[in-house]
């Protein structure tokens, strides 16, 4: 069964934490196109701010470098991809366990890849040491006016 | 961000007037170390009745001055955080450890 796209974007940004912000507003006003309800939109924005603060915080940690984002809407979807070019996770399963930090110092929680999992329906992490990493998650729209 | 601080009741207010990611954290993490750490109060309140965003950032941000506080006998609290903060500091366990209070009973959403 394919879906039909309704609408696609992509943006990029340096990665810088002041655009933390402007990346989830962005997203947030891109699937405003299908009438989420406002729950829905705060877990869409809460999700995109932790995956884009993991690549900033993470990726490239002494340098500045290219976050993307790429979105697409379908009648009743968001898919939503973040990625960096970066230094990559060496062990994904260990990242997204609760609580697990490698910035303890920075007094990180350890809680974004569990925020996105239980806030998005799907959450899919491909990392490569050295090369990048590479979020993709999507989550359902109910439709509030029908 | 706003600071009060009552001195005979040795209570220390951060009211958070921002969206809490970790860019703000970042920039106010400094200032409430420096505060609670000059005037060693009885109880840190985190006011949260104007924040509308939070992400992981602030549940480091509330972990991080519950231990510094701790470390000389003071407590800590937050107040009216709205139901989707709470959702997120249930999910990592700080609602166990520290006590969220709402002062109204209007439903904060966003």
């Amino acid at each position: 069964m394919s879906k039909k796209i309704k609408n696609e974007m992509q943006i990029e940004f340096a990665s810088k934490s002041a655009n933390e912000a402007f990346a989830r507003i962005a997203v947030a006003a891109f699937v405003s196109q299908l009438d989420p309800t406002i729950e829905e939109i705060a877990d869409i924005k809460t999700s995109v701010s932790e995956a884009v603060t993991n690549s900033i915080i993470h990726a490239y940690p002494n340098k500045d470098g290219i976050v993307k984002i790429k979105a697409i809407l379908y009648e009743d979807e968001i898919e939503i991809e973040i990625s960096d070019t970066g230094s990559g996770i060496e062990n994904v399963e260990e990242a997204r366990e609760p609580l697990f930090t490698t910035k303890g110092n920075l007094e990180r929680s350890g809680m974004g890849f569990t925020i996105m999992e239980n806030f998005m329906d799907n959450l899919k992490v491909e990392s490569i040491v050295g090369l990048g990493t590479k979020i993709s998650m999507s989550k359902k729209i109910k439709k509030e006016n029908t | 961000m706003n600071v009060k601080h009552f001195i005979e009741e040795k209570v220390l207010i951060f009211e958070i007037t921002e969206e809490l990611d970790h860019h703000v954290v970042e920039r106010i993490r400094k200032r409430t170390d420096y505060e609670i750490q000059r005037l060693m109060p009885k109880e840190v309140i985190f006011d949260f009745t104007k924040v509308k965003f939070m992400d992981s950032a602030g549940i480091g941000l509330v972990l991080g001055r519950y231990k510094q506080a701790n470390s000389f006998g003071g407590k800590l609290k937050i107040v009216n955080a709205n139901e989707r903060i709470k959702k997120i500091l249930e999910m990592s366990g700080v609602a166990k450890i520290i006590p969220i209070i709402n002062l109204d009973d209007t439903e904060k959403t966003g």
